[in-house]
């Protein structure tokens, strides 16, 4: 292998140990993230050093954490009455490495204690002290093992303005005291909700580009969609993390057939269902139907995953079962009340109940302050206005949609539109 | 982006007897590798002299049951993993050969995934 190949490997090998290495160490240092991904990153620069020339280990989780606590002892001895902090993990890592035995791998109480540390880290991570763009940076920093120059390609933005979201971040958390934990029962319920937001916009990010060029970015919902899965085996008693799962899952099914060979956007109702990837689609039905079995109410992710089934099990667009969609979004608007859930509520019962019915609903929304700069309403308001053989006013609501939306691809899609309405109103 | 990895043997060479500590490991690994979102599918296969061949030309279809005499067959199992690259695919895949204590995996990219 050449030498670039070799330490590509090796970078590969970090950035899948990563999460587990952090979260490991962020339990040592007490829940100081800082200090965990600073032991993590000497340990990364000796496998840097000794991978190379000497191989890969075996279990090179167990050496980059083994390298890891090693430092932070050395630091710790180093160190004694200097750095609390330090003295504090010293405190536990000695106790620990005279208790090591040196059977690290496959072993069932470890593998069961990494997954505490990474359930720790999610909620750590994703907690409601950070602002939403804090938790995401973190997250996918410390649980996707991104580099802040990935998260920022991802996300449009300068390299600095990542780093420093995560260093506040980290700093914001360390100020606040957060301890290293899973949240109790009483706290579980939001903190829980606070990390399906993450995840899910993460996802949505990827999915429907607020901005830029492209209409979807892959990648950030595959690494949502890893974050889902991984989340839905670390809290499998948790109906929502098996909902979100189902929904991105099912969501991702149709990735291949949202564009067009030029990249333009193409409906749900418009899309080729061959193209849909039943892989995903089966997987997507059965973490929803893990979900409902566990019982209790069924939160927003199973009810939007619902929904997306209801998609996804017709293999015609006709064969939709609106009616049943128009329930799910009407139980949904009792759980989570949102003027956006309203909107979806009316293009389901327009689908449903006739165009007529959905612009009644649609025009309660119009004065709602919050979809005031939401292209999506006038659009659906066009689409409606289309159906009621209304073009003209159709046309208005394209053209004002389309100054509404930052994404280049959607524009092109609401401008043919509203090309489309004026061509019919002319005729 | 998504790779099919597959193990290919010599259909003449007797399978070791089963390990139950390898059996375990690879369990735990199984696991690991659902967990991490990347293990989309995965099956075993019957041994290949349980094969069977279906062809067709020239208008005719012709039906062979196995033993075949390929110096390679598909032995033991595939799996369908979604990765971010081809390193990690690989990484994934050197970390099963370990387990099972030898072999060779082929992988392919998946058209399109």
């Amino acid at each position: 292998m050449a030498d670039t190949e070799v330490q590509h490997a090796i970078e590969t090998v970090i950035r899948l140990e990563s999460a587990r290495l952090i979260a490991g160490l962020a339990r040592y240092a007490g829940g100081d993230l800082d200090l965990a991904e600073e032991l993590a990153q000497d340990a990364v620069v000796a496998a840097l050093e000794q991978w190379p020339g000497g191989g890969v280990p075996m279990n090179p989780g167990a050496w980059l954490m083994t390298v890891a606590k090693r430092r932070a002892v050395d630091q710790f001895r180093r160190n004694r009455e200097l750095e609390r902090k330090y003295a504090e993990i010293g405190r536990v890592l000695e106790a620990d490495e005279a208790a090591d035995d040196g059977t690290l791998g496959f072993d069932r109480a470890i593998t069961d204690e990494i997954e505490d540390d990474l359930l720790r880290l999610i909620f750590t991570a994703c907690h409601p002290v950070l602002s939403v763009q804090a938790r995401v940076a973190l997250t996918l920093r410390l649980l996707g093992g991104l580099t802040t120059t990935e998260i920022a390609r991802a996300y449009l933005v300068p390299e600095p303005t990542i780093a420093q979201r995560i260093v506040r971040a980290k700093k914001t958390l360390s100020n606040a005291n957060v301890p290293f934990e899973t949240p109790d029962a009483e706290q579980r319920p939001s903190r829980l909700a606070s990390v399906l937001e993450v995840i899910y916009l993460v996802y949505n990010e990827g999915y429907s580009a607020t901005a830029g060029e492209d209409w979807t970015r892959p990648g950030l919902c595959h690494e949502a969609l890893r974050l889902g899965r991984l989340l839905a085996q670390l809290a499998p008693d948790e109906p929502e993390a098996h909902g979100l799962a189902a929904l991105m899952e099912i969501q991702s099914s149709r990735l291949a057939a949202r564009a067009g060979p030029n990249g333009e956007p193409i409906l749900l109702l418009d899309q080729d269902r061959s193209r849909w990837d039943q892989l995903l689609i089966g997987r997507g039905l059965a973490a929803l139907a893990r979900a409902i079995e566990l019982g209790g109410e069924r939160g927003p992710y199973v009810l939007q995953a619902s929904i997306a089934a209801c998609h996804a099990r017709a293999y015609r667009a006709e064969q939709t079962d609106w009616a049943r969609i128009t329930e799910l979004y009407e139980v949904l608007a009792e759980v989570m009340p949102s003027p956006i859930v309203e909107l979806n509520r009316a293009v389901a019962v327009g689908m449903a109940f006739g165009p007529e019915a959905g612009l009644a609903l649609v025009d309660q929304l119009a004065a709602e302050p919050s979809l005031r700069g939401y292209h999506l309403l006038p659009s659906v308001r066009g689409d409606l206005l289309m159906k009621l053989g209304r073009p003209t006013e159709a046309e208005t609501e394209f053209r004002r949609a389309s100054d509404l939306t930052g994404n280049v691809r959607e524009r092109e899609l609401t401008e043919r539109r509203a090309q489309e309405a004026g061509d019919s109103a002319e005729s | 982006m998504r790779f099919l990895g597959y193990t290919l043997g010599d259909p003449n060479t007797e399978f070791p007897p089963p390990d139950p500590a390898m059996y375990e490991k690879m369990g735990a690994f199984v696991a690991e590798a659902t967990q991490a979102g990347v293990l989309l599918a995965t099956g075993g296969v019957r041994p290949p002299a349980e094969a069977i061949k279906v062809k067709y030309a020239d208008g005719e279809f012709t039906v062979l049951d196995g033993p075949f005499s390929e110096a390679k067959e598909l032995i033991g199992g595939w799996a369908l993993m979604e990765v971010r690259d081809k390193a990690e695919a690989i990484e994934w895949t050197k970390r099963f050969l370990t387990i099972a204590g030898g072999g060779e995996s082929t992988l392919r990219e998946v058209e399109g995934g």
